[in-house]
């Protein structure tokens, strides 16, 4: 369903690479199935032809990969942005992770990344082709064919998706986009609205599926710790299945809170989350409430701000004040 | 079989530039507080990051309270600037995931207030005591 082809990426890839501008492109290319892409570093113009994939599965986010890749790289790294991806980008740059000149920035209209999971849940098990378009055509092993609405099955960060607009880019393809109104807080609300022990029951029931494989603290933008505390030895919580209620909650606690007043809320952590926990709604919740106590923010949204947890007036809001005014 | 009065296990970080001096006046003073109220002294009320928090309640405190200097009194300036945003949010948090409200608390007390130190913590011990055994963030693990 994206406006923007495979090929017109590919051209330009290509046509960068070989002018010298940059060095290698950061880029989507197909895993094991049609749904499972991966990032890759293409070096060279048989690899992009070959390889390279553009279509409703590249949800992934670049922005952290130039930590690490920008180190190595003799030259400039292309990489291709979309909207969302931006603000981790820009993030990114407020604390110094990388080096703005080594990178070359595309920016890409996006029409909102599908869901595997929603997917899914309508084909069934056993999928064995997928095909992009503005009807998803999946076919599975057992011969059935389902014909789906790219628009039913958007992944919940782009059904509630809060900008169009690119904030940071060398070269933009395709329009300025703008930011838009979301309901992104709705479901942070509804769960405020609940009783404690609905909300205890909701979290009891999300967060104890939790395998603590880290993949949501690996895929986040805003978790470029060189050491994270969860990798600690000593802590007695690295890698491993939570044993019981403190464990899991120290975990998603900590790790939201790492990440409140950066978190650009791309939404990588669902995405990537094998026990689909609405990781979302925790960094939402900071978001919503550093919105409410300290006026709205947006990380990302320009380079260099002052991150709400880095900064303060002298006239903030007392923590016994955080519950007055809310009813119950 | 003789039931134990339950009392409730509290966690006092306390800066060291006021709160613990407001608590060594408290018992200067002979003025009375729970002996279930644990001060751990750290040199700032910044000091203290959520994970300390949290650990504390693995450990088996029912409550956890901050005690530092007065907004603008801070020994290093800012620093319960900073206490006071953290906590805010963190205690949010807790609250959306239902540890119950009461359980944490943040309260500036200077070194001359001995008298505000105890009414804090006793008033403090009575809501936890009311609300009983923190269950929704133990670790049975580190119960005796
Ligand atoms: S990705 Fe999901 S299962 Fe893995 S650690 Fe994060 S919340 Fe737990
Ligand atoms: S969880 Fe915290 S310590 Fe670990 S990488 Fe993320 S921000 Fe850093
Ligand atoms: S020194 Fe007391 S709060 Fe900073």
């Amino acid at each position: 369903m994206q406006k923007i082809t495979r090929d017109i990426l590919v051209e330009k890839a290509v046509s960068l690479l070989e002018n010298g501008t940059v060095c290698c492109v950061l880029g989507w290319k197909k895993g094991e199935f049609d749904y499972d892409v991966t990032p890759a570093l293409f070096e060279s113009k048989e690899e992009i032809e070959k390889d390279f994939v553009y279509d409703d599965f590249c949800g992934a986010n670049f922005s952290k990969y130039l930590v690490k890749k920008t180190i190595k790289a003799e030259g400039k790294i292309l990489v291709f942005l979309k909207p969302c991806d931006t603000y981790s980008f820009n993030q990114l740059l407020t604390e110094h992770r990388f080096d703005r000149e080594k990178v070359y920035a595309i920016g890409i209209p996006c029409e909102g990344m599908a869901d595997i999971n929603k997917i899914r849940a309508i084909a069934g098990d056993g999928i064995s082709e997928i095909k992009c378009g503005e009807k998803i055509v999946v076919d599975t092993i057992y011969g059935d064919k389902h014909e789906i609405d790219a628009k039913d099955v958007l992944l919940e960060r782009c059904i509630n998706c809060k900008s169009k607009k690119h904030v940071n880019y060398d070269e933009l393809l395709g329009d300025e986009g703008e930011v838009i109104e979301s309901n992104r807080f709705d479901e942070v609300a509804r769960l405020e609205a609940m009783t404690p022990d609905e909300r205890f029951a909701f979290w009891q029931n999300e967060l104890s599926r939790c395998i603590r494989c880290n993949a949501c603290r690996d895929v986040c933008p805003a978790c470029t710790c060189e050491k994270c505390v969860f990798d600690n030895p000593k802590s007695g919580v690295e890698n491993k299945a939570p044993a019981n209620e403190f464990e899991e909650k120290m975990f998603h606690i900590i790790r939201a809170f790492h990440v409140a007043g950066r978190c650009t809320d791309c939404g990588e952590c669902s995405r990537v989350c094998p026990q689909h926990i609405p990781l979302h709604l925790l960094n939402r919740k900071f978001i919503k409430d550093i919105d409410s106590f300290y006026g709205e923010y947006q990380a990302g949204a320009e380079v260099g701000s002052r991150a709400p947890l880095v900064n303060y007036t002298t006239n903030d809001l007392e923590p016994s004040e955080v519950f007055e005014g809310r009813g119950e | 079989m003789q039931v134990k009065e339950y009392k409730p296990l509290i966690v006092a970080f306390c800066c060291n530039w006021c709160s613990y001096a407001g608590a060594d006046l408290a018992g200067n003073n002979r003025l009375n507080y729970p002996a279930d109220v644990k001060i751990i002294r750290v040199p700032c009320s910044c000091r203290v990051n959520p994970m300390f928090v949290l650990r504390a309640f693995q450990r088996g405190a029912d409550g956890v309270i901050l005690c530092g200097c007065h907004p603008g009194d801070c020994h290093y300036t800012s620093g319960n600037y900073y206490t006071r945003r953290r906590m805010a949010l963190l205690f949010s948090m807790l609250d959306y995931l239902c540890i119950e409200r009461e359980r944490t608390r943040v309260e500036w007390v200077s070194a001359a207030e001995g008298a505000k130190f105890a009414a804090t913590m006793n008033d403090f011990a009575e809501k936890v005591a009311a609300l009983g055994e923190n269950k929704r963030l133990e670790d049975l693990r580190c119960k005796k």
